[in-house]
């Protein structure tokens, strides 16, 4: 019983992560449709500020301090690189939505490539406090402090995202534009600002999931190429939970957190079958989309 | 006229790459080997590096360029090519004709059942399922199931079934060149075949208004998943190439969705929708690949400031910002640039049309 | 005084359709005028043009100024309200919400609109996807009258429209008519001989005839018009 709580309470971190992710992704496609590609490369981008940083400020400042300065990092960084790509990349494309997601592509492959140049294929360690290495035993469970961290993100960030669509007059005009952008920009709206606002929104938010997923679950370990892999789970979460919807979104990360983990924990240790979780997580799309083409939330915010 | 013309250049080239393993001139700079010589054996395997991507592309060109669906999921036939044909040569000891028949035979009901699958949707969702299902496939791969397929380490090509001439010795190169070009030559004939042919408008049409194809009474989903299948039989043809090439099978370099994305570039580098286009850009690609290669790795290149040399090593790098700056500045790609007016202005038609 | 809306030569492909061939006309800055003609013949695209919605070529001028090539939200701060034909309300948003999105002045007159339509105030936390369709065109109207803008792009209101709701659609539009110039496009014909003075025909996208409402008191001209019998 223990074990099934400890992997459930993994599952849901994982599921935060996976949320922190899709998110970005899924505000981006909702308004512009874009299928951002470079969106992995925002999240390597702000896990690499985070460890920059980080190894820079004295340690004297104290770990958790560090940590957070590395987390402000992060989510600068992503939001940086995504201001930078819409401004530079995607805006003289308005009209070829074909030509933007290219673009995107051609963005990931570049940058990425100039980072494994940069840095190397080996892996970077990001400095964490002691604390989130250690596990806190709760009602007879062992549960990695991490995943509190990771669990908690997530969670501040559905918060502050809802509450920003909904009282915000961005919002309102981002949850208006995924419905009719045209609609939009005839009530006398800058459009093509929303689309700024959303790129950076989503940029910040890719860049505390690839600081989160680094410290959580790669062992403090960042890699140029750790974005992508992220990112192919974020698109299976945003196509699961209904392109353009938040909660779908968060709905489905969960799904795909969960299944992740518990199909990897029970059958992942047979032999041959050490990808069971990543496959279970394809079998779960197939079977969304056969039962429900559009997703579980069809398109609205 | 066109047509004669496209036929004697078309015939010129033909004779060319056939004649190249026996031209052994000198050439400096511009060659993708180290050893500057025509028909070297670096030289001769690069060149038949491209032209099994071209004929991947092509085919991949089917799909996207002229019907107009963005899959992500090419690899995996390339990768059913390379491994399925590895594992009945090497792990069953089967002969050559049975294990091609299985290859694609395994090819096409994988194309079949999965392109059913993923056309239940379009768009971007399309899109997505098919990176889902090409990601999938990479990681059975990798999970090296009952031993077979040797995971990450890969698994090396065992020629003792082979017939001698196609065996991976260094003297079978020029063997392997043609073999390589015979299987270009082949996709090329197909493509045009059946992109010139009535099915072929259909394709056409559905990527310019599939609603008006409904109403006509034509059925798209049919026509989808034939130019989706005929795209991925290519694609498994280039994969089986690969195999007798390279000698080794690694899922990263033959599996993973950089592969995908790769053969993307190399279509919309050379112009999406056109034959031609999608040959030279993958020509193109590869051989630009492999030069960077080999000029990161020259001497002469380890003393320069680290702020060009680290750039400048990484065919990643500048393949990547070359895309980047031909989607922007050049739509069309080279196709295009080689009929500018009239293509241009097709592609944002097109384009304009998507949206709304 | 300048024209409220001044068109010349007006061309616009879609799709590779030619749909207008040349549209010339003018729109005097007050009352009414009614674009009328048969279906297809391109009255929403003139009214998408002018917004910029679809690019065209040739000249448009909104209250004097070349628009034509702007960004649709330039040309709607001009002063121009539109409410698009299918009435195009944000239906995942409150009624208040799509009220507040169409805010472009620093007083937008929520007293004038709520008192025009009592029943959107009752009903401004409700989703407007939930709403019927009159009062969905109430709040397509609402968007367009918020800012007080003196010329109003209305097209089609009445589609859809139960025949008492077209009757109190008609009192609208003419109280709206006294604050600002209206382009309307309307198929009802009893709509348009009640609201405009002034008509405009449109046929295989061009204008072919330019006159007053009262010409369509003769079912002739009704029916050379529009193909359709005055009746209507």
């Amino acid at each position: 019983m223990s074990v099934f709580v400890a992997l459930t309470f993994s599952g849901v971190a994982l599921g935060a992560i996976y949320f922190l992710a899709a998110s970005g992704l899924s505000l981006i496609y909702g308004l512009m449709d874009i299928l951002n590609f470079a969106h992995g490369l925002f999240m390597t981008l702000g896990a690499y500020a985070a460890w920059d940083v980080a190894t820079h400020v004295p340690v004297s400042w104290g770990a958790p301090f560090v940590f957070v300065v590395a987390l402000v990092a992060a989510v600068a960084g992503g939001a940086l690189a995504a201001g930078l790509t819409e401004v530079l990349v995607i805006r003289p494309l308005y009209g070829r939505p074909v030509s933007q997601i290219l673009v995107t592509i051609g963005l990931d492959l570049a940058v990425t490539g100039l980072l494994l140049g940069g840095f190397g294929s080996n892996s970077l360690s990001v400095p964490v406090p002691l604390w989130m290495m250690e596990a806190s035993h709760i009602g007879g469970v062992n549960l990695p402090n991490a995943d509190f961290v990771a669990l908690l993100g997530g969670v501040v960030i559905l918060v502050a995202l809802e509450w920003f669509l909904r009282r915000t007059r961005y919002g309102i005009i981002i949850r208006a534009g995924v419905e009719n952008r045209a609609m939009v920009s005839a009530l006398g709206i800058n459009v093509a600002r929303a689309f700024s606002v959303v790129f950076v929104i989503g940029g910040a938010m890719a860049g505390v999931a690839g600081l989160l997923y680094a410290v959580v679950f790669s062992g403090d370990l960042i890699s140029p190429t750790q974005g992508d892999s992220l990112l192919i789970f974020a698109f299976i979460v945003v196509v699961i939970g209904g392109l353009g919807s938040i909660r779908g979104s968060a709905i489905a990360a969960l799904m795909v957190g969960l299944v992740q983990d518990y199909t990897n924990f029970y059958w992942g240790s047979h032999s041959g079958m050490a990808e069971i979780g990543n496959l279970s997580v394809v079998l779960l799309l197939a079977l969304v989309l056969e039962w429900r083409p559009r997703g579980l939330f069809g398109s609205t915010l | 006229m066109k047509l004669t013309r496209s036929l004697v250049f078309g015939g010129a080239l033909l004779v060319f790459f056939a004649a190249l393993p026996y031209i052994g001139l000198h050439v400096a700079w511009v060659l993708p080997s180290t050893v500057n010589v025509v028909n070297s054996t670096g030289t001769l395997e690069v060149l038949a590096l491209c032209f099994i991507f071209a004929g991947v592309a092509l085919g991949y060109d089917v799909i996207f360029g002229f019907t107009g669906l963005l899959s992500l999921g090419p690899v995996m036939y390339f990768a059913t090519g390379v491994y399925v044909f590895d594992i009945t040569l090497t792990r069953w000891n089967w002969p050559l004709a049975p294990a091609l028949a299985l290859t694609f035979g395994v090819s096409l009901v994988l194309a079949v059942v999965l392109g059913a699958i993923a056309l239940r949707v379009s768009g971007i969702a399309f899109t997505m399922v098919t990176l889902a299902f090409a990601q999938a496939f990479y990681y059975l791969i990798e999970d090296n199931p009952h031993g077979l397929t040797g995971g990450d380490t890969g698994l090396a090509l065992s020629s003792v079934r082979l017939p001698e001439f196609m065996s991976g010795a260094v003297s079978n190169t020029r063997n392997l060149y043609w073999i390589a070009f015979g299987f270009l030559v082949v996709a090329y004939a197909v493509v045009w075949l059946v992109t010139e042919s009535a099915t072929g408008h259909v394709l056409v049409a559905i990527r310019e208004n599939e609603r008006r194809l409904e109403v006509l009474g034509i059925e798209p989903f049919r026509y989808k998943l034939a130019a989706y299948t005929l795209s991925s039989m290519v694609a498994t043809g280039g994969g089986v190439a690969y195999i007798l090439l390279i000698g080794t099978a690694v899922p990263s370099a033959v599996a993973s969705t950089t592969v995908t994305l790769s053969i993307l570039i190399m279509v919309v580098l050379g112009g999406a929708g056109t034959r031609w286009g999608a040959v030279t850009g993958a020509m193109l690609y590869v051989y630009l690949q492999q030069y960077l290669l080999k000029v990161a790795a020259e001497p002469s290149f380890a003393s320069m400031p680290s702020v060009l040399r680290v750039p400048l090593s990484q065919p990643q790098f500048l393949l990547g910002t070359i895309f980047v700056l031909f989607v922007i500045f050049v739509p069309g790609g080279l196709a295009g640039l080689a009929s500018r007016r009239s293509r241009s202005l097709k592609v944002t038609q097109r384009e304009g049309r998507r949206r709304v | 005084m300048t024209n409220a809306v001044h068109v010349e030569d007006l061309h616009v492909s879609i799709a590779g359709s030619h749909v207008l061939q040349g549209v010339s006309f003018e729109v005097p800055s007050s009352g009414v005028t009614s674009l009328l003609g048969r279906n297809g013949v391109g009255k929403t695209t003139t009214l998408r043009a002018l917004l910029g919605l679809v690019a065209g070529t040739g000249s448009v001028h909104i209250m004097g100024t070349e628009v034509l090539g702007w960004p649709t939200h330039r040309i709607v701060r001009l002063g121009v309200g539109y409410v698009p034909e299918d009435r195009d309300v944000f239906s995942a948003l409150t009624v208040e919400e799509n009220l507040r999105l169409a805010e472009q002045t620093s007083e937008p007159r929520y007293d004038e609109v709520y008192t025009l339509f009592p029943e959107l105030r009752e009903r401004r936390r409700q989703r407007a996807g939930t709403l019927s369709g009159g009062q969905q065109q109430m709040v397509s109207i609402a968007r367009a009258l918020l800012n007080g803008w003196p010329l109003l792009l209305v097209d089609e209101p009445s589609k859809g429209l139960a025949p008492r709701l077209v009757s109190e659609l008609a009192e609208v539009l003419e109280r709206a008519a006294t604050l600002a110039t209206i382009l309307l496009v309307e198929q009802n014909l009893a709509l348009v001989k009640r609201l405009a003075q002034r008509i405009i025909v449109l046929d295989h996208g061009e204008v072919v005839h330019v006159g007053v409402a009262g010409e369509l008191d003769d079912p002739l001209m009704a029916r050379r018009f529009l193909g359709v019998a005055g009746a209507l």
